[in-house]
Formats: C-alpha cells, structure tokens, sequence
C-alpha cells in the first residue's frame, strides 16, 4: 500500500466514511439503471398487448 | 426581438425536456468522473497530515461536500416545488421528485461520515448537539417527503401536498448552516466562511472544493437519468413515449 494511504490509527474512521460514501455513490447509479430499464421493458410490453389487442 | 430569449417554457414540456436530460446526464457523468477522480487523488496525495488531528482529518474531503449536497438539494427542491406550485408545471414537481432520493442519501452520508469523525476526535459516536440534529431533521424532511409523495395515489395531487411540505421544511437549511454560530456546539465553526479567510491549506481547500463540485455533477447527472425515468413512468400511456420506447427496441 502507498505510503500515502496509510492512515495509522485512524484507518478504521477514514475508510468507514470513504468506503461508505463510495458504495451509495456507486449502488444509486445501478439501481437507477435497474429502475430505468424496468420501465422501458414495462411500457414495450405495454405497446405490444395493445398492438395484439387492436390486430 | 423574442428570437433573443429562449423559451424556457418549452422545456417545461416532459417530451421536449426528455432528450435534452439525456445529454445533460452524460456531460454531467463525464465531468463528474473526473472531478471525483483528481479530488480523491488530492485528499490522499496531495493535502498535507493535518498537524492536529492527523490523517482522521482526511473525512472532511467526503463529509464537507456531502453535508453541503444535502442542504444545497433541498433548497434546489423547494425552488422547483414553488415552481410548480406558481406556473402549475408537471416536470417542476418531477424534478423536485428526481433530486430527493440523493438529497437524502448525502444528509445521510453527512451524518455517518460525521459520526466517523466524530468518535476518534470528540470520543463520541453521536451527540444531540444543534448541527447533528438540525442535520438529523433534514434527513426525516427528505423521508418524509417521500413517504408522502408516495401515500397519494393522485400525481397532481401528491404533487402540490408534497410542494407545500418542501417549502415548509426549507425553514430547516438556515437552521443547519448558522447552527454552529447560534448555539454552543461540540460540532466545529465554518471552515469556509463568505466574507473572511478561510482558516485552511491551500491544498486542502482546493480538494475540499474539487469533490464539491464532483458531487455537484454527480447529483446533476443522477437527477437527470431519475427524472427520465420518471417522465417514462408517469407518463407511459401518453403516444410519444411509446412511439419513443418503440423506435429504440
């Protein structure tokens, strides 16, 4: 590890709050993908029945 | 004469604002990457060992600018919330809607990383201080708001209650941000303040900003993929969202 990111004794506190700030920061994009594509395969397969509907 | 304006009103049209929150997500993204990078690269190579409090010193360069985020988000909110409430726009309300689950995020990331550095400089987890408090309810206002906006089945109508909470609970941020003045706090002053120096490194300061304005893209960009897909779900039984859903399968 560089020299840099040796925190002594306060490794524990430094990590805990960069760690926890990296996980949501990362975790919200990927669920908002999630969300994001559940809905556009929702509204598709809405489009379709009406499609199959109106035929 | 009216060609020299541009109409913002367009805008306020789901459909019209729909690809243009594409392209503002992925500057956004873009410019948010890179500022998160050079900013972390700061924090840890760059600014000095603090001569107090050590490398434990370091959680102000995620702290600052969450705790920033989060009071800077609810008053963008509040201001689309009035927004909506003056002119009767959807896509204001939906903007408000958009920012809140971040907004929420950093109020609580605010808390945990204070927490964090709370306990090895203070000796203490948590403390019923003004600014950890304040800061606290600005967190249940950011839930609250939610829950409401989900309890009313009606959009239209969870739009304005939920406007009127917003603008309530904004008598909240000033509340927060001269805590540290009003009242005897264990929580420390400002370190930036608007009409003195500013009691920091160089170096320090400069990352200290750098990850704010990260995160400022960060919350742009998200805020702008959220409000599309917002748009998609409340508008989903509207024709140019499936001819739009259409063309891209």
């Amino acid at each position: 590890m560089p020299e840099a990111l040796d925190m002594g004794k306060h490794a524990l506190y430094v990590w805990g709050s960069f760690g926890a700030t990296a996980l949501f920061m990362i975790a919200e994009p990927l669920l908002l993908r999630a969300r994001s594509r559940n809905i556009k395969k929702r509204i598709a397969r809405m489009t379709r029945l009406d499609q199959e509907v109106n035929q | 004469m009216s060609s020299r304006f541009i109409n913002w009103f367009k805008f306020s049209s789901p459909a019209t604002f729909y690809p243009l929150a594409g392209k503002i997500a992925w500057v956004s993204t873009l410019i948010a990457v890179v500022l998160i990078a050079i900013g972390l690269y700061m924090s840890f190579f760059v600014a000095p060992t603090d001569y107090k409090q050590g490398e434990g010193y370091r959680i102000i360069f995620v702290h600052v600018p969450a705790s920033w985020m989060s009071m800077f988000l609810y008053v963008v909110m509040a201001g689309w919330a009035a927004l909506g409430l003056v002119f009767n726009t959807r896509l204001s309300a939906m903007m408000a809607q958009a920012l809140a689950p971040t907004g929420a995020m950093f109020a609580f990331l605010s808390l945990w990383t204070g927490s964090f550095w709370g306990k090895p400089m203070w000796g203490t987890w948590w403390v019923w201080d003004a600014r950890i408090t304040s800061e606290l309810i600005l967190l249940f206002l950011y839930l609250g708001y939610m829950a409401l906006r989900s309890a009313i089945d009606d959009p239209r109508r969870g739009d304005r209650a939920s406007a009127i909470l917003l603008l309530v609970g904004v008598v909240n941020v000033p509340i927060i941000y001269y805590s540290v003045k009003w009242w005897n706090t264990l929580h420390q002053g400002s370190t930036i303040k608007l009409n003195e120096e500013s009691s920091m490194d160089d170096t320090m300061l400069l990352a200290m900003l750098i990850m704010t304005l990260g995160f400022w893209a960060y919350s742009i960009a998200i805020a702008m993929v959220r409000v599309r897909t917002i748009i998609l779900e409340r508008e989903r039984s509207s024709k140019w969202v499936k001819q739009l859903i259409a063309g891209e399968n």
